[in-house]
């Protein structure tokens, strides 16, 4: 059977079972449409919780980013799974304990104030906005390029699927169907990881062959060799290669923890178990399902590396042999040549490919003395790395079409995770908490709904005419869920005296501040031509990249929340005795009631 | 605030306070800031440092979980402050 009949059935398959889940488990009433009814396992939590998190952008871009940074890309390994110790430890049992549905209701009740709970919805809405407008470009790309058909037309499909079981279940629809979703990418991710791993170094478990000698019989280490390989084409060193500078790398890690703890579709995961307890070990859960993904990765990354360079290097480098030949190169090559995500020119005109690193000087003039004319890789974008691996290492037909259907199930789940985050804080903190509090359940559920399809229709027109937004999106969305949302729930829990004014100031000085840093550095709203500094290492603050200014926002968060309290009236009695109420777990079930 | 209550808030509040130390110690100390020391010493074929950053801080994440899911249930039922 041919690639894309197969890639046709495998997708198919999955999708009948997500929207065959989601018409089964659909829900009824606010509380199963919000929460899923707190009837949700904390193992099965979890896996819903690990595939809401793990978005496109983990499943198809990370090993790339790995790849070709290297050491560098720890930052989002460690960044995208410490933020759960954070999560864990500071915030879910208390939210949890608080018992109700969204983040703002508990910024509004906690802070006593409607002008709280507005700023919050706003800040909440702009970062999950953000985050999905992303999702539904990668859903469009997705399903363009395996079903062949145009981008438009793909994103319209993407929208449909995302429409019909978001809208229609709920959380308890989008709980059970994110489990489906997390077994289809998790299996998608580990399987070729497998096969490549043991190709390589003979280690099945690619944890461990990232550390093994390779199986070649010489006795070098993968990671040697990796190095050897890189740095013989004037590439840096895979294994110390650094991104930005040291602090840099400090700031973005930490601005990625505190965004993963202060993204609201996360946080929302753990109003949905029954108990206090729970939400303790669903942290702990979801980052079990997490780390499959996460300590595989690394391998993955690596070996693609090695893989792609011994493809095209395939003898001693300075030798005419050891290039190449053009006319001679894979499927998998052509493959990707025709979606314009690799190029090969032949600057030398001597029909081989020579793959160097033109910047690095030194290497450069040794190759021009071999009669190199610059590298003619002139493009090899790393988002095609996790989808062509497979092929570089000549794995079956089927592992290739479940890599698509990884994929694709990864953009899904977390942008329905997303919009319900948008569509809670609509429907509910906005319409029923401020605007009409006498609004009936049936009602709210209805305007959950259209608020839904309303931010489908917002995140589906960005989808179609992107503003440049690809690259900027998800470090946004991270920056300004870490420099608004996560301090003052933190403060809201671990300091009784930070009070209303403080936490408002906190919020829009802490998200003020990092938007002002992106957008000065990447274009108003990433519209290319508008950033007044440049997206340049000269102009940045201390050399901390715009991705990685959320991390500065929250403590600028932190700072005036605190010092604004100092100088204004402490919260009143019944707010500091509500604050010692969620600090200790008795009494959870009776918070529930609505 | 009563006895217990502080009491109960007060050991939450080291429990946490250690976890987050070893937090930041297996990934920003170990993975970022001492990492070319750390280097020098080889698990395999990987530096420890290298290690830390790409792997073992995930290790130990998961570990700093299990442990405060596991004393925070035994602190609620010792202060008896735990859900029926």
């Amino acid at each position: 059977m041919d690639l894309q009949t197969l890639t046709y059935i495998v997708v198919g398959f999955t999708f009948a079972l997500y929207i065959g889940i989601a018409f089964w488990a659909r829900a009824g009433t606010t509380g199963e449409f919000y929460a899923a009814g707190r009837g949700v396992h904390p193992i099965a939590n979890g896996m819903a919780t690990a595939a809401d998190w793990m978005s496109a952008a983990s499943f198809i871009s990370m090993a790339g980013l790995i790849a070709f940074n290297g050491y560098g890309a720890s930052v989002f390994l460690m960044g995208w799974t410490g933020g759960y110790v954070l999560l864990a430890l500071l915030l879910a049992p208390y939210l949890r304990k608080f018992g109700k549905f969204t983040v703002p209701e508990f910024i509004g009740d906690r802070y006593y104030s409607r002008t709280a709970r507005i700023v919050a919805v706003i800040c909440l809405i702009l970062a999950s906005v953000t985050y999905v407008i992303g999702q539904m470009k990668g859903i469009g790309v997705a399903f363009s390029r395996f079903l062949q058909i145009d981008y438009d037309t793909g994103l319209f499909i993407g929208m449909g699927i995302v429409f019909i079981y978001a809208v229609m279940g709920g959380m308890k629809g989008i709980t059970y169907t994110q489990i489906a979703q997390y077994c289809v990418l998790i299996f998608a991710y580990t399987v070729p990881a497998i096969f490549i791993s043991m190709n390589l170094t003979g280690n099945p478990v690619p944890q461990l062959g990232l550390g093994s000698t390779m199986a070649d019989g010489s006795g070098t280490f993968m990671m040697d060799r990796l190095d050897q390989v890189v740095t013989d084409l004037g590439f840096k060193e895979y294994s110390t290669q650094v991104m930005g500078s040291k602090l840099n790398m400090f700031v973005y890690t930490l601005s990625l923890m505190i965004g993963t703890a202060g993204l609201p579709h996360v946080i929302i995961r753990f109003f949905t178990v029954p108990k206090v307890k729970d939400a303790r070990s669903s942290a702990g859960w979801a980052l079990v399902f997490i780390a499959i993904l996460y300590t595989t990765a690394p391998a993955v990354g690596s070996m693609a590396r090695l893989n792609l360079m011994n493809t095209i290097q395939v003898g001693d480098v300075g030798t005419v042999e050891g290039n190449l030949a053009y006319a001679d190169r894979p499927q998998w090559f052509k493959n990707w040549e025709q979606t314009g995500l690799l190029k090969y020119e032949d600057k030398n005109g001597d029909g081989r490919i020579q793959y160097y690193n033109e910047k690095n000087a030194e290497f450069a003039a040794k190759a021009e003395a071999w009669g190199w004319k610059g590298n003619e890789m002139t493009k090899v974008d790393r988002d095609i790395m996790v989808l062509a691996n497979p092929e570089i290492a000549n794995l079956p037909n089927w592992v290739i079409a479940l890599v698509v259907a990884g994929g694709l199930a990864a953009a899904l789940s977390t942008a329905a995770g997303l919009l319900l985050a948008i569509s809670s804080s609509i429907s509910h903190d906005l319409l029923k908490g401020v605007f009409m509090p006498d609004i009936s359940e049936k009602n709210e559920l209805m305007a959950g709904r259209i608020a839904m399809a309303g931010a489908i229709g917002v995140a589906g027109y960005f989808g179609l005419h992107p503003p440049d937004f690809a690259a900027g999106t998800v470090a946004i969305a991270f920056g300004l869920a870490a420099s608004s949302i996560f301090p003052v729930l933190m403060m809201g829990i671990f300091n009784k005296k930070v009070n209303r004014a403080g936490a408002i100031w906190g919020m829009s000085s802490g998200i003020g501040v990092t938007m002002l840093y992106v957008f000065q550095h990447k274009g108003i709203m990433f519209i290319p031509g508008t950033s007044f500094l440049g997206d340049m290492g000269a102009n940045w603050f201390m050399g901390i990249s715009p991705n990685a200014f959320g991390a500065v926002g929250a403590l600028v968060n932190f700072a005036v929340a605190i010092t604004v309290s100092k100088m204004t009236a402490p919260p009143p009695d019944h707010i500091q005795h509500l604050v010692e109420d969620i600090r200790v777990p008795k009494g959870a079930g009776a918070a529930t009631d609505h | 605030m009563n006895k217990t209550a502080e009491q109960y808030w007060k050991a939450n509040i080291r429990l946490v306070s250690i976890l987050l130390v070893i937090w930041f110690i297996c990934s920003f100390l170990f993975g970022i800031i001492l990492v070319e020391p750390l280097n020098t010493i080889k698990i395999g074929g990987l530096g420890l440092g290298f290690w830390f950053a790409q792997n073992g801080s995930i290790y130990t994440f998961l570990v700093l979980i299990y442990v405060y899911a596991k004393r925070m249930n035994a602190l609620d039922v010792e202060f008896d402050v735990h859900e029926d």
